[in-house]
């Protein structure tokens, strides 16, 4: 017994020597990475440089802001971007991982602007981290811009946001679109199915597309829906399923490996012989199907990004700058990543502070709220949420793969204007859907 | 009540630390150490179970019902007072722990682990399918209340969640050392060694693990819960099975050798995870991966063991059983 309690008792001048230690070695640290004084605009970018949504989503919008501010400090873009940097400061960017979760995230959120001083924070794929992150933004008056999360209840929560910004689009918008794409092209359709990942994301897509499908095509029918679990990456039973059924469209809200491993076993199983696949994140594999998916499908972007993204000055330095360095045109969530930075230099050039200087946060935030940028996805107003969300056109078009050159296009594109698939103020998405979209504003 | 050595280091490093933390340490210290510590409660109820020879790989599920409790309990019954909704989380854990210890204590080693593993992924298939709840987004925890005060964000509500999470945390670790050192926490160490002779001296193995199993879970819930409070936010993650295994290697960076260990496990846990992010952000699992094999190379009994005596080595006569109890049973 006496051995296990000495065993097992510290020695006080060990142990006070060891959280000494602990203290010196994280003030040390802090010391070396507090240095927001430098003059320079610094930003953090979280974005998921690990895990399956690396490599669809993740690694194309690390690409993208590295390109962006490299472009911005060389003031190579063209204008209105022209200006050096960030109002006439040098741009210095600090990537991290968005894997781990919320609580880490939250964590690492707090790192950012308390340790390493950044003066705002652009980044968050994941809805969760978004929901976690939105009210700490507010609590440390930290500058963020959300620039792909889709969730709806980001800004719907009693949430009075000040400094918390969104300019990608939401999620429920995707399927809005999707709903009023099929109603124009595919009018005589009757029977549709769905497959979804069976996570926050599948089961709100599918709810908010079969709402919309309800009024924009209430003679359809929907025949099925399949919800494999996340990453599961073999839907032989799911595509045996949705057969049976002869559905004429499938509607599916999966991304990265998961929808390619589908469009292929899929297509290899005879399911796209009969019936169109609508993909609302298929912008994002559209260099890499080749011949997997059949000339036709139906894919999305999740707004005017990436193929979807207009011809204009910006957007074409923009996809020469991404493919010189990357070797390959930039998917719709590196178009996102821009038009997050771009909004915030915008935003910070009307802030009002003297060339040369980095402005506050207030000031920033003021100034984001309710603006007007041009982006490479054409012209964003932040127009909803009480103008600190973005309000934009959602694409839609068909796949088509050219074997000769090994290309494949989009075709037969239809834009939705933003006051078509978007609703007002005040309005929760499926409320506003229910009631047949009062007030939209279609072209 | 008089108090050993570790009762008073324990009291003193409390005082000091809230009293750094509210005046000295910036606000991502805080909030760090503050994670730290609630998630410190979660690896002490795995480090309680280690002790008794279990291995639990589902100590998430604990963690997350103490932090649905919290969410739930203000966002559906209406409760906003911070130490009521702690309460719940644990009165939920332990009516859980009591069911399903009913079927855990009938099993040993990697089947105990795997079982603890499998239930912890239903409560998280479960979750996944709220939609009601969230999903796998989760929900924000709503404003609360300590003592009557509301918490407003700001510096004054991460010092409140601070001092609780220190003031819990240091009240259920000198619980803890207690226990240790009673005769059931011995009997618990005796079971790990021996389980057939503990039967032979008249006791059951089964109803102390038992009870052990309970203990474990309530405390591991106040973890789940601090961790709501001062994040703001609950999802399924918190049941799913890399966070109990996040545990698991807390507790092997700790070691089972003091109550302290845990404690400073995550913290260190913490401080190397923050700083491989922000220095390497493409690799800096790796830099976990290689800390915790250094461990296991160099410190085979944890971090604590650099504040133990090298002792035991003096002592010819001791068994090896008695040169074991500090160790960690890897």
């Amino acid at each position: 017994m006496k051995t296990v309690r000495s065993m097992t008792t510290p020695r006080p001048g060990r142990l006070a020597a060891g959280v000494a230690a602990v203290a010196l070695a994280s003030t040390m640290l802090t010391g070396a990475a507090g240095a927001a004084e430098n003059g320079k605009f610094r930003i953090g970018i979280v974005t998921f440089l690990s895990g399956p949504a690396a490599g669809p989503f993740g690694i194309p919008s690390a690409n993208a802001a590295k390109a962006i501010v490299e472009g911005l400090n060389k003031g190579a873009l063209p204008a209105p971007y022209n200006t050096k940097g960030i109002n006439g400061a040098e741009i210095e960017a600090v990537i991290i991982d968005e894997a781990g979760g919320a609580t880490k995230q939250v964590e690492e959120f707090r790192n950012l602007v308390q340790r390493q001083k950044v003066d705002a924070v652009v980044g968050y794929i994941s809805s969760g981290d978004c929901l976690a992150i939105a009210p700490v933004a507010e609590e440390l008056k930290a500058l963020t811009v959300f620039y792909d999360c889709g969730t709806s209840r980001l800004f719907n929560d009693d949430s009075k946001p000040k400094y918390a910004f969104r300019t990608g689009l939401d999620a429920a918008v995707d399927n809005i679109g999707a709903a009023r794409y099929l109603a124009a092209t595919k009018p005589n359709i009757t029977k549709i199915a769905g497959i979804q990942q069976n996570y926050a994301w599948g089961q709100d897509s599918w709810s908010d597309f079969t709402l919309a499908l309800a009024q924009t095509m209430p003679k359809v029918k929907v025949v099925e829906n399949q919800m494999p679990k996340v990453f599961q990456g073999q839907y032989g039973a799911e595509i045996s399923a949705l057969s049976v059924k002869k559905p004429e469209v499938v509607h599916s809200s999966f991304w990265g490996g998961d929808m390619e491993a589908f469009v292929l076993q899929a297509n290899a199983r005879g399911l796209l012989d009969d019936a169109t696949v609508v993909l609302t994140c298929g912008e994002s594999a559209l260099d890499r199907f080749k011949d997997q998916a059949p000339n036709g499908t139906i894919i999305g972007g999740r707004g005017p990004f990436g193929a979807f993204a207009p011809q204009n000055a910006l957007n074409t330095w923009f996809v020469k700058a991404y493919t010189d360095t990357y070797s390959m045109a930039p998917t719709y969530p590196a178009t996102k990543m821009a038009q997050a930075i771009l909004g915030l230099k915008a935003a910070a050039e009307k802030a009002g502070a003297s060339a040369g200087t980095v402005p506050v946060m207030d000031a920033i935030a003021d100034a984001f709220k309710g603006s007007t940028f041009e982006s490479v996805s054409g012209t964003v107003k932040m127009d909803r949420a009480d103008g600190h969300q973005a309000l934009q056109p959602i694409s839609y078009g068909t796949y088509k793969y050219d074997p000769k050159t090994g290309k494949a296009t989009i075709e037969n594109v239809i834009t939705f204007s933003g006051e078509c698939v978007t609703p007002p103020d005040g309005t929760a998405s499926d409320a506003w859907i229910k009631a047949g979209f009062p007030g939209a504003k279609c072209n | 009540m008089r108090l050993d050595k570790t009762e008073l280091a324990l009291v003193g490093l409390a005082v000091v630390l809230m009293l750094a933390g509210t005046l000295a340490a910036p606000g991502w210290l805080i909030f760090l150490i503050t994670v730290a510590l609630a998630k410190a409660l979660v690896v002490q109820g795995v480090v309680m179970q280690m002790k008794a020879g279990l291995v639990s790989f589902g100590q998430g599920l604990f963690y997350c019902v103490g932090g649905y409790a919290v969410g739930m309990g203000g966002q559906f019954l209406g409760l906003n007072a911070g130490l009521v909704l702690l309460a719940l989380g644990v009165i939920a854990a332990v009516v859980l722990a009591m069911v399903l210890g009913l079927l855990l204590t009938r099993y040993r080693e990697i089947f105990f682990a795997m079982l603890s593993l499998a239930f912890s992924m239903i409560l998280y298939g479960v979750l996944v399918k709220s939609q009601e709840l969230g999903s796998t987004d989760g929900f924000n925890v709503k404003a609360w209340t300590l003592l009557g005060r509301t918490i407003e964000g700001g510096e004054q509500a991460t010092h409140t969640v601070f001092i609780l999470t220190v003031l819990t945390a240091a009240t259920v670790a000198f619980i803890l050392h207690r226990f240790y050192r009673s005769a059931m926490g011995m009997t618990c160490e005796a079971i790990r060694e021996n389980e057939v002779r503990v039967e032979f001296l008249g006791l059951s193995p089964r109803w102390i693990n038992y009870a052990n199993y309970v203990a474990a879970a309530a405390v591991s819930a106040l973890g789940g819960g601090l961790t709501a409070l001062a994040t703001g936010h609950v999802d399924p993650d918190m049941a799913y099975w890399t966070t109990s295994g996040e545990f698991v290697f807390i507790a092997l960076l700790g070691g089972t050798g003091s109550v302290f260990a845990p404690f400073l496990a995550a913290i260190v846990f913490a401080l190397v995870r923050t700083y491989a992010i922000e220095f390497l952000p493409n690799a800096w699992q790796m830099i976990l991966g290689f800390t915790l094999l250094g461990i296991v190379v160099f410190l085979p009994k944890g971090l604590w063991s650099l504040f133990t005596r090298r002792a035991v080595a003096p002592v010819p006569s001791s068994s090896p059983t008695n040169a074991r109890t500090g160790g960690v049973r890897a």
